[in-house]
């Protein structure tokens, strides 16, 4: 049996996840050109919840859309077709600032593929990357723009962010080989 | 996701549920060809050889977008440009196409079985686009795509196939996969070319079109295939139009929103009236577009099951 302990609960989790919405307030006066880009499937959630606190800091409604990293991933040969969800844009992403969302921010090549993914619609003035939890072990030169909470971990181990529907993070649990 | 197949051979081997799979990715890839890039690197390295043994264009074609859309090589390989006029088996030719180092052969052949034969001793994944009078997994494959995009379900449809089933590879694989999705299939056209044996899969026979119209959803219309009856199996085309043509006075008799599919090509004012195929209630064109979503499906999903199965 694998060991699977929980590592931080729900109100940590809640309150990193706002100071986030903050961060991203302070960085951009204005929200008219935001766009929240969840990354399938873990950042989708977690996208909606974000755009909640957006939108009552900045007082109006927050663009969020989807984005399928599954098509442009670099080891498409070496694993299983993975299910493929829908990506999805509220508007044209050219000029404008998008944000992407993810769970755990771990090697960066989900993040390299989702900004292939979104490449392929326009050309956004830029892309910035805000993930609930950084577990370092990066593989690529790509760096989160926002972070909730930094989880150190060894590569073996397993991650989970469980959020309710809504998006709001209830626990992260780390499973052991 | 339930896919766990190294190539696409048949319906009849497939689950409920690998059916599924393949639709629902296809959904993703209909909307990827609706984009202003219609292009995704998912298959980017690989070489795809369309073997076609047996004339065909459409099919043909849609395999070749569907490929490079994938960004996946594609070279066409036809049988009367090839060495099989020069006597080489279909073995030696498959070997050959293999040390190319192809990653996927899509071959069309006119004896029921050659996908399946070359499975068995090559490396490369397999797609049946068509075996004699098997099956033709892609296209039942985008018709089920179609009726579940317009009818937002299979299960418990009712569906009427219409015309020449004994000869229709088209038939048999979309009889396997309407009935593992749980559709009412029932078939109709000359006692000659819809043989009561078809019983034993599921499906209602019936001679008398009225019948088979009354109350259907989907009415899937086949081509009168001229090139494969050896010998006439009904007296004229004008008595199969009288008898079996669906006009709009006969549409009438099925559901008010039953929608009309066709593999192609359509033989206008014999299977079908003109007016009809174009109108409203036609999806034929969307069966088109389907195939192209359906096949980058299947070939993103055999290849995703390589190095699992060794």
């Amino acid at each position: 049996m694998p060991d699977k302990r929980p590592v931080l609960e729900s109100l940590d989790l809640t309150r990193a996840w706002r100071r986030v919405g903050h961060e991203i307030a302070e960085a951009h006066p204005a929200s008219d050109r935001i766009i929240l880009v969840g990354i399938q499937r873990g950042g989708v959630a977690l996208s909606k919840q974000l755009g909640k606190t957006l939108a009552d800091i900045y007082g109006k409604e927050i663009h969020i859309g989807s984005v399928e990293p599954g098509l442009h991933r670099d080891d498409l040969s070496n694993r299983a077709m993975s299910e493929l969800l829908p990506t999805e844009l509220p508007k044209d992403i050219t000029g404008q600032i998008v944000i992407l969302v993810d769970d755990v921010f771990y090697t960066g090549r989900t993040v390299r593929a989702s900004i292939d993914a979104l490449l392929g619609f326009g050309r956004p003035q830029c892309i910035q990357l805000a993930a609930l939890i950084d577990r370092g072990h990066r593989e690529l030169p790509i760096r989160a723009d926002y972070i909730g909470k930094n989880l150190p971990t060894h590569p073996e181990e397993r991650v989970e962010v469980h959020t309710t529907e809504e998006g709001v993070p209830q626990s992260v649990m780390i499973q052991s080989p | 996701m339930s896919w766990n197949q190294k190539h696409l051979l048949d319906i009849e081997s497939l689950s409920a549920e690998e059916i599924t799979a393949v639709l629902d990715t296809a959904r993703e890839f209909k909307a990827v060809g609706e984009r202003a890039i219609k292009k995704v690197p998912a298959l980017q390295g690989k070489t795809v050889v369309n073997f076609f043994v047996e004339p065909s264009t459409r099919t043909r074609v849609s395999f070749e977008l569907s490929a490079k859309r994938l960004s996946a090589d594609i070279i066409n390989f036809a049988a009367d440009a090839s060495s099989f006029q020069k006597g080489e088996s279909l073995k030696d030719t498959a070997r050959n196409l293999e040390a190319l180092n192809a990653d996927v052969i899509i071959i069309r052949h006119k004896a029921p079985g050659a996908p399946h034969f070359l499975a068995r001793f090559l490396d490369a994944h397999v797609i049946n686009a068509g075996d004699g009078a098997h099956e033709h997994p892609t296209q039942a494959l985008l018709d089920i795509f179609t009726i579940r995009e317009k009818k937002t379900h299979i299960e418990g449809l009712n569906v009427t196939i219409l015309g020449d089933i004994l000869y229709s590879r088209v038939a048999r694989s979309n009889i396997w996969a309407l009935r593992k999705l749980g559709a009412n299939v029932t078939l109709c056209g000359p006692i000659t070319l819809v043989p009561r044996v078809f019983e034993e899969m599921g499906c209602r026979v019936t001679y008398n079109l009225d019948e088979a119209l009354a109350g259907a959803d989907v009415i899937n219309l086949l081509r009168i295939q001229h090139e494969r009856q050896r010998k006439t199996m009904f007296p004229s085309i004008g008595e199969y139009t009288r008898h079996f043509g669906l006009t709009w006075a006969r549409l009438a008799l099925t559901k008010p929103d039953a929608i009309i599919m066709h593999p192609g090509p359509i033989n206008r004012g014999v299977e079908i009236e003109s007016e009809l195929a174009d109108g409203n209630r036609s999806v034929i064109l969307e069966q088109v577009t389907n195939g192209i979503a359906v096949r980058m499906a299947a070939l993103y999903l055999v290849n995703g099951s390589s190095n699992d199965s060794l």
